[in-house]
């Protein structure tokens, strides 16, 4: 599959996460509720890339959710900083981090991102994670890999 | 004599003739004169060359049942170690092989950093083991994908993905080093090539020339005297005996234990609880997960843990990168006039320890999970680690030649800077948190404190005394 694919979201319930490959690689699709939504302004501090400046993402998704729709975060399963794929953990599931918001966790080298795919301060991992060019097709599917026709 | 014996020496003769038989016996073991005081950690060299011979024997038989495509590569191990007539046993050797390999070389390299080895004249042996020690490390890393499992596929992505910490061209040559933008069949491909040709071959002919180099200039010895300096009038060192038959029978016994517990492994604890075969390197690749707990395996975990304690790509793969390399320098980093560790200052008895320490502590933390305070705990160590290396010509030198004398003061006032630029730094971080009085901080009140005494200790407050060596070896 290296071409774009079609993904139904329909069947992601809040706070869940489904994972797809695309390109040989995998794309993380992540349906946040409001609580996520609302921890994520208070982690600009803690985050190495608040603005996502530095990092990759087309320029649709370069706003404070780093989404198109705030509920949906589409982003690449390709750690920023060796690629191995994140784990998805949510709000309190890692005990060692001291209110951990959830997030994303990577097992290879302990680095930690935000509900937005941010990436925080003092880990190996240098930019945010990826957002792959997508765009909706309705409500309920989703075209990654060509946004040919989106805003 | 009888006609056969007759006959055997005739033959002997007639090779003799037309290639260098018997002046390379005497050159290489019957008259190659080794000193008379070689103890424990002497015998892993040959080890390391017997489990040398096993790898390249027990490989032979492995490649003739081995796939190398991404489709089949799994099955094919599994079919290897159930249906291929000891087909189990010989690939549970190979396994438990790599690791031995480790074993051997770690304590081989170890007891040159102990005797003074790599000292001169020996400069040029220990930058051939060196490079010996890198070759093994490509060649495990090559091989370790080979099965294609969990761990093989990740450890690998992890690997060539660290390429792309070079600035402007990294990512094209990560996905060149790959061939393709992920770890796949074209990776299993390559990667089967180099660990069955191309490495073997030149890890050969390197040990070829790490014993070439040895045997033109002599061993050290646990005393670290040359004993080349005392000849009988038959031009052989006093304190000198026949490579064979005394050391041939002295490493068949250091051979036959060292086996002892080889088979005990290979044929018991083959998986060795987790260290010599990763759990989850039983399940077969999977491009879409990466399994919740990764770590390499045990010998490569000191740099791991030294990768995963830097917050920064680039700058973990540098101190990664350079951790190896800077063995290269140890030759002339050692300022001192005595090699072994037997006459030598508490200073460099003092520097060796705190490394040891470093190093297995490393080790230890690069298997566990990385929280916050074991990522500290690494960090500490790291700097230790290369602190050795840094003061080395610091707690070495016995006199304030005018290059150490520079040097040493170039390094305290480098290192006093940046030791309080990382305290300050590091405080303001906390005092931002509010955690000022925790367990964390007084972790890092001591961590630096420790530090501070190592540096001031060891590189600037006296001259390390050394004691007098003796004329012949003890």
């Amino acid at each position: 599959m290296k071409g774009p694919r079609e993904v139904d979201i329909s069947d992601i319930l809040p706070g869940e996460l489904k994972r797809v490959s695309w390109q040989g690689k995998a794309v993380l699709i992540l349906r946040r509720d409001e609580e996520a939504l609302k921890s994520l302004p208070g982690l600009d501090e803690k985050v190495s890339d608040p603005g996502s400046n530095d990092s990759e993402q087309p320029g649709y998704a370069k706003n404070e959710y780093r989404s198109v729709k705030p509920e949906y975060l589409i982003v690449q399963g390709w750690c920023t900083h060796l690629g191995c794929i994140p784990t998805y953990a949510r709000k309190g599931e890692i005990a060692e981090i001291e209110n951990w918001q959830g997030g994303f966790f990577c097992p290879c080298h302990g680095s930690r991102f935000d509900l937005a795919g941010r990436v925080f301060k003092g880990v190996p991992a240098p930019l945010n994670l990826i957002v792959p060019p997508h765009q909706y097709l309705s409500d309920s599917v989703v075209l990654i890999g060509d946004d040919s026709g989106a805003a | 004599m009888n006609t056969i014996v007759k006959f055997l020496y005739g033959f002997r003769d007639w090779v003799d003739d037309r290639f260098p038989l018997m002046q390379n016996w005497n050159e290489h073991l019957a008259k190659y004169y080794a000193p008379k005081n070689f103890n424990f950690w002497y015998f892993f060299g040959s080890l390391a060359l017997l489990v040398l011979v096993i790898q390249i024997i027990t490989g032979i038989w492995l490649t003739m049942n081995y796939k190398p495509s991404a489709d089949m590569a799994f099955a094919s191990v599994e079919y290897i170690m159930r249906d291929v007539d000891w087909g189990w046993w010989i690939r549970y050797m190979h396994s438990t092989g790599a690791s031995a390999f480790f074993i051997t070389v770690y304590l081989h390299m170890y007891r040159g950093m102990l005797y003074g080895s790599y000292k001169q004249p020996r400069e040029l042996i220990w930058i051939l083991g060196m490079l010996v020690f890198f070759v093994l490390a490509g060649e495990s890393f090559f091989g370790y994908l080979l099965p294609w499992g969990q761990m093989s596929y990740w450890g690998a992505q992890a690997i060539t993905s660290m390429f792309g910490a070079i600035p402007v061209i990294g990512e094209d040559l990560s996905i060149w080093v790959r061939g393709d933008y992920v770890v796949s069949d074209v990776t299993l491909n390559r990667f089967f090539s180099l660990h069955v040709i191309a490495l073997p071959l030149l890890l050969c002919g390197l040990v070829g020339a790490h014993i070439l180099a040895l045997h033109e200039v002599g061993s050290n010895n646990p005393d670290g005297i040359e004993i080349k300096k005392h000849k009988g009038p038959d031009g052989i060192p006093l304190d000198g005996i026949p490579f064979h038959p005394y050391y041939t029978v002295k490493d068949i016994v250091g051979a036959v234990v060292f086996l002892l517990g080889f088979f005990a492994v290979v044929f018991f604890w083959p998986e060795m609880g987790g260290y010599f075969l990763e759990h989850n390197n039983f399940f077969p690749a999977n491009t879409l997960q990466t399994p919740e707990h990764i770590a390499p395996v045990w010998y490569f975990t000191p740099y791991y843990a030294m990768l995963r304690a830097i917050p920064d790509l680039l700058g973990g793969a540098l101190v990664m990168g350079a951790a190896l390399p800077i063995f290269f320098l140890l030759p002339w980093l050692d300022r001192s006039p005595v090699k072994s560790i037997r006459y030598r200052g508490w200073k460099f008895k003092t520097a060796l320890a705190a490394f040891t320490i470093a190093f297995l502590g490393l080790g230890w933390l690069g298997i566990e999970l990385a929280t916050p305070v074991y990522t500290n705990l690494a960090r500490f160590l790291t700097v230790v680690y290369f602190l050795f290396f840094i003061l080395f010509p610091c707690y070495t030198s016995p006199t304030d030649s005018v290059v150490t004398k520079y040097y040493r003061a170039g390094v305290k006032w480098i290192l006093r800077l940046i030791l309080a630029y990382l305290v300050i730094d590091q405080l303001a971080v906390m005092l931002d948190d509010k955690q000022i009085i925790d367990n964390a901080f007084l972790g890092f009140v001591s961590g630096y404190a420790l530090l501070v005494i190592l540096i001031e200790v060891l590189g600037f407050y006296s001259l390390d005394i050394d004691k007098p060596v003796p004329d012949r070896v003890t």
